[in-house]
């Protein structure tokens, strides 16, 4: 008996020895590659990296501002659609999850989940960039909308789904009509799950190349129209890191830099506004 | 002669193909403590339900016959409008957590859009919270979050937001089966002084709530109202066999 006791211990002890090591070692790669890209971006960062636009072949220095601006408003034209769009799918797919159209519509979204990028990238470029005649910001926006909606949609419908009943029946029971229920005390209670959702969706699309090589196509000059080729932080990272030259690789790691830091900021600051706005149910 | 406030006429109740709520007929007067008692599944909460068309945002549920308020069926009225005119008080303490308790006391009118001063907001939220035995111990922390309070202030707090809208009827759907009994006893005293204001009509399976706090009971079991009759009449010498087993714990 005595015996047997010892054994179990052992073997919980060795289990716990197992998992804990695995969750040691899945944070090596992270740290790993986060320091080598720090290690190999932060100083080509400075003031002339930020607000200019990358130099010609033979020129030293150079920087990303042409694509740190287009990364920008085509995340900014995207999420204007897509989260709209996706919030109001997610509180249909949250408030009648038993109808056969959020049975459907919830099937598409996780297809579309599944979806590669470069795929999406294709279909735009046919359905805009060809009618269109020409690369677009747009074109871009519209493939990074795409990919932004199933976070958002499924984030907003997985965070009202834990508000109780109890809620909306309180809100029913005053004579609240249900926009306003929905509006005013299911949304606001559930405001902190849907804008991590959000975030986390921004944060995604921010470093897809895939999808942005033939809709925004890319862009060495500062451009700011939505109808016409603009660069993107990921893009500029793809062609000047496949370039044969030191100096643009020099900018590619620098602009990883900075994608990586905006990515983490963004999880940072998700984290500690979802913690400071989270209703206490 | 007292005067009837809310009349149901051969009132049923459906989820689907089962009928749950079977020819109700009952006549409640004004300012009245009605407890309505029986076994759990007797279509008690169903009853109360249809009162104010709650019953209806249940997918597949429906119902037949009247529901006379002040002589008006409901069921001819606009539903948000007959809500509005009936409080309801839910089996657990359900305040906004989005909302301070200031906020929660007058949430039937920030929600419905209804614009009101501040100096009338500050009377209803005093009144509203006096009337429900709470104002003195949340008078200093109003713009606090309602869900720090304990389970039986928030629940004073949900009857302080019910009669913030002024009804006429308030439903309380078993509305201590989730507190402690100190909570309970101060939710059950408070009944008494609502009862000048307003009619109550307290859903419970507690027998002895029935008996303390009501002026006249009605016993549904299996769908069915089996007796309704002055409270005392009917713990001391029930008309029907099965409000006497009922009551005698042959049954529960």
């Amino acid at each position: 008996m005595e015996l047997n006791i010892r054994l179990r211990n052992t073997k919980s002890a060795i289990f716990k020895g197992i998992i804990v090591f695995f969750a040691f070692l899945i944070t090596v790669p992270l740290i790993v590659v986060l320091g080598y890209i720090i290690k190999q971006g932060i100083f080509q960062v400075n003031w002339h990296f930020l607000t200019s636009v990358p130099a010609p072949v033979g020129e030293t220095g150079g920087g990303i501002i042409n694509a740190l601006v287009g990364s920008f408003i085509m995340v900014m034209v995207a999420a204007v659609v897509a989260i709209p769009v996706g919030m109001a799918a997610g509180i249909y797919l949250s408030e009648n999850p038993r109808s056969k159209l959020a049975y459907y519509s919830g099937l598409c979204v996780d297809i579309l989940q599944g979806v590669p990028s470069i795929v999406v990238g294709i279909v735009v470029y046919f359905w805009i960039v060809k009618p269109l005649g020409t690369f677009s910001s747009l074109s871009g926006s519209a493939a990074l909308a795409i990919m932004m909606l199933p976070i958002v949609i499924r984030s907003t419908e997985q965070t009202l789904k834990m508000l109780p009943d109890s809620l909306k029946e309180a809100a029913l029971s005053l004579g609240v009509p249900y926009h306003r229920v929905i509006l005013k005390v299911i949304v606001p209670c559930g405001f902190a799950g849907i804008l991590s959702g959000i975030m986390l969706s921004i944060a995604r699309v921010i470093g897809e190349t895939a999808p942005l090589l033939f809709t925004a196509f890319g862009n060495p000059y500062l451009s700011y129209s939505l109808t016409k080729p603009m660069e993107s932080l990921p893009h500029l990272i793809f062609t000047y890191a496949t370039s044969p030259y030191d100096d643009w690789h020099n900018l590619a790691w620098g602009a990883s830099f900075i994608l990586l830091m905006f990515v983490l900021v963004l999880n940072i600051f998700t984290k500690v506004l979802t913690r400071k706005w989270k209703v206490q149910l | 002669m007292e005067s009837t406030i809310v009349k149901a006429e051969n009132y049923n109740s459906y989820f689907g193909d089962n009928h749950v709520v079977k020819d109700v007929n009952i006549s409640i007067n004004k300012n009245e403590v009605i407890a309505v008692m029986g076994p759990s599944g007797c279509g008690k909460t169903t009853f109360l339900r249809g009162i104010n068309r709650m019953h209806e945002l249940i997918p597949n549920a429906t119902s037949k016959g009247k529901i006379l308020l002040d002589g008006e069926n409901v069921y001819d009225m606009n539903a948000i409008y007959v809500r509005s005119k009936i409080g309801m008080v839910f089996q657990r303490p359900n305040p906004f957590p989005n909302l301070s308790i200031y906020e929660n006391v007058v949430a039937g009118y920030l929600l419905n859009g209804i614009k009101i001063s501040k100096a009338d907001k500050d009377v209803i939220v005093e009144k509203s919270l006096t009337s429900a035995a709470l104002w003195k111990e949340v008078k200093d922390s109003l713009h606090k979050k309602g869900t720090f309070l304990s389970g039986g202030q928030q629940q004073r707090l949900c009857i302080a937001r019910a009669i913030a809208m002024q009804p006429e009827l308030i439903l309380f759907d078993e509305p201590t089966s989730a507190l402690d009994p100190i909570s309970t006893s101060s939710v059950e005293a408070l009944f008494h002084e609502l009862k000048a204001n307003y009619t109550l009509i307290i859903v419970t399976h507690n027998m002895q709530q029935a008996a303390r706090v009501s002026d006249r009971t009605a016993f549904f079991y299996m769908g069915e109202l089996v007796e309704f009759d002055d409270t005392k009449q009917m713990f001391t010498n029930p008309a029907d066999q099965r409000t006497q087993n009922y009551i005698t714990g042959r049954f529960s």
